[in-house]
């Protein structure tokens, strides 16, 4: 398959239809894999990378998942379609850095996404819609095993699975779900909430892994520890906090609309009337401000039909996306900003105003009385 | 002195907490120590900090091998580049790794999948440790008859190997 026609749809995992997908955009599983007898790629000389590249890349292609499957090396890829996959959660922004010796193979749906060579020999991970852990642990744990047939993996009898940096040891895989929190945001919730998982181990992050920032309220929270405890148990922890942030995020959304309508609306009203008016948006404040309406038709402010166009505003409007969208051969930021303004605002004309007054309140999630 | 965290602020609140009965010492800055909640002392612990703090003191403390005889990766490696060179290098520096690994991960042995080609001669080997400790233990005690019906069955399994 060409990069072109992955580009021309979006990520299966992108549509918004899994369980509790309000607020939990995706979930991903992945594996940190490495082959006996071979350096790994950070100490590895060229030659053994290129030498563990061509072992590897012919039994990921021939996967029964990867039939018709992008398959590129790093150095055919330009610096724009890197991003894209960047942009797209395909690849990391380490392996988007990469070059000859490295490869990534994505199978056509964008739910299976297969790195060669970026900080171990082999990083692979799975991506559904929604909360759904255990279904993408399922996924890669099959893709996981029909290689371990054909390629020889380091592991130790006593630490397991063998990767560059020790903090993945043992079985490899780090699972993580994006979530989506303006209602523990706006309500000063959200640093409890993070330290209160960073006590149990878990990590929180920004939008686009390791070491960045967390915009448009959407945070990726994900284990932390991978040695001593099986995958089945840290999936199911990781299950069980991820449904509990749910239900926090829930009754703060709902105790925000009984004790702080008016600053609610407010968010919701600014962020609209600013997105629809703006001429110059960064990719910054655009994420910040569609959260606030992706909230909105939450909360049916907007019709429901309105939540897939926020949601692929979210993709679109990430540079290398408008970039590779554009006319132009290379746009300044300025003009990405104007473009960015224009493309919302065209996307826009057609929601109607929010609807605040026949606000449907969301059903509490538990039973308990309000007092007022 | 600069934050351990972000290593770039000037450090500004200094932590000292005994966990498991070692004394570790933080220092931070003032917005990392915002972040990770170091004004609540109750809902702070110090393990609960960025796994890794310290990883290259608790590396220089094991063994005095230099140099992973199969790839050539040395500990100052490490220390750059807070990654190995190769699978043996678990191997060559696993001294200094046990305490790494479990200030990060609080365990040090490996449960959940093994692949199925090795499952086999994995379990065959625990087994084996197993019987040999008995072996000795029953040797130890000097109880022969038990002994000796340890050792025939290490012999099968280590014919059937």
């Amino acid at each position: 398959m060409k990069i072109e026609s992955l580009f021309s749809s979006g990520g299966e995992w992108a549509r918004n239809d899994g369980p509790h997908h309000q607020i939990v955009i995706s979930s991903r599983v992945r594996l940190a894999r490495n082959l006996r007898g071979h350096p790994f790629p950070g100490w590895a000389k060229k030659n053994d990378r290129l030498q563990i590249l061509e072992l590897i890349k012919p039994q990921v292609e021939s996967l029964p998942e990867m039939g018709d499957a992008l398959s590129s090396y790093l150095q055919e890829l330009s610096a724009l379609e890197k991003q894209v996959l960047v942009e797209r959660h395909l690849i990391s922004r380490e392996h988007a850095a990469k070059g000859a010796g490295s490869a990534v193979v994505v199978n056509k749906k964008q739910t299976l996404s297969i790195m060669i060579n970026e900080e171990d020999h082999l990083r692979m991970q799975v991506l559904r819609p929604g909360l759904q852990l255990r279904n993408a642990f399922k996924a890669i744990d099959k893709v996981d095993s029909t290689l371990e047939a054909k390629l020889d993996y380091a592991f130790h009898p006593q630490l397991g699975y063998l990767t560059a940096c020790p903090t993945n040891v043992g079985t490899g895989m780090r699972a993580s779900a994006m979530v989506h929190l303006p209602g523990l945001v706006l309500s000063e919730q959200i640093n409890q909430v993070i330290q209160a998982i960073n006590k149990i181990g878990l990590a929180v992050r920004g939008l686009y892994g390791e070491g960045t920032e967390a915009m448009g309220n959407l945070f990726q929270i994900s284990n932390q520890i991978t040695l001593g405890e099986p995958e089945d148990d840290i999936i199911a922890q990781l299950n069980k906090v991820i449904e509990k942030i749910i239900e926090n995020e829930e009754n703060a959304r709902h105790i925000l609309l009984q004790k702080k309508p008016g600053t609610l609306m407010d968010n919701i009203g600014r962020g609209f009337g600013i997105l629809f008016h703006a001429y110059a948006m960064t990719s910054k404040e655009a994420l910040n401000l569609l959260s606030f309406l992706k909230l909105g038709v939450d909360l049916s402010f907007f019709p429901p039909e309105c939540q897939q166009d926020i949601d692929d505003l979210f993709i679109v409007t990430q540079p290398a996306h408008l970039q590779s969208n554009a006319t132009q051969q290379k746009l300044s930021p300025e003009e990405r900003d104007a473009l960015r303004a224009q493309i919302i605002r065209e996307k826009l004309k057609q929601f109607p105003n929010p609807n605040t007054g026949k606000v449907v309140l969301p059903k509490p999630p538990t039973n308990e009385t309000h007092h007022e | 002195m600069v934050c351990d965290v972000c290593k770039t602020n000037p450090a500004t609140v200094f932590l000292t907490q005994i966990v498991e009965g070692k004394m570790q010492k933080v220092n931070l800055c003032e917005s990392c120590s915002k972040e990770k909640g170091v004004t609540d002392p109750l809902s702070f612990a110090l393990v609960d900090l960025l796994p890794g703090l310290g990883a290259e003191e608790e590396m220089e403390k094991g063994g005095t091998l230099q140099r992973c005889p199969a790839c050539g990766f040395t500990q100052a490696d490490f220390k750059k580049t807070g990654r190995l060179g190769c699978p043996v290098c678990y191997d060559t520096f696993a001294e200094g790794l046990g305490g790494l690994l479990k200030a990060m991960h609080r365990r040090t042995s490996h449960s959940g999948k093994v692949p199925a080609r090795l499952k086999r001669s994995i379990e065959m080997g625990v087994r084996m440790n197993q019987l040999k400790r008995d072996l000795d233990k029953a040797v130890s005690e000097e109880n022969y008859e038990t002994a000796a019906q340890l050792r025939d069955q290490l012999r099968e399994l280590e014919q059937a190997k």
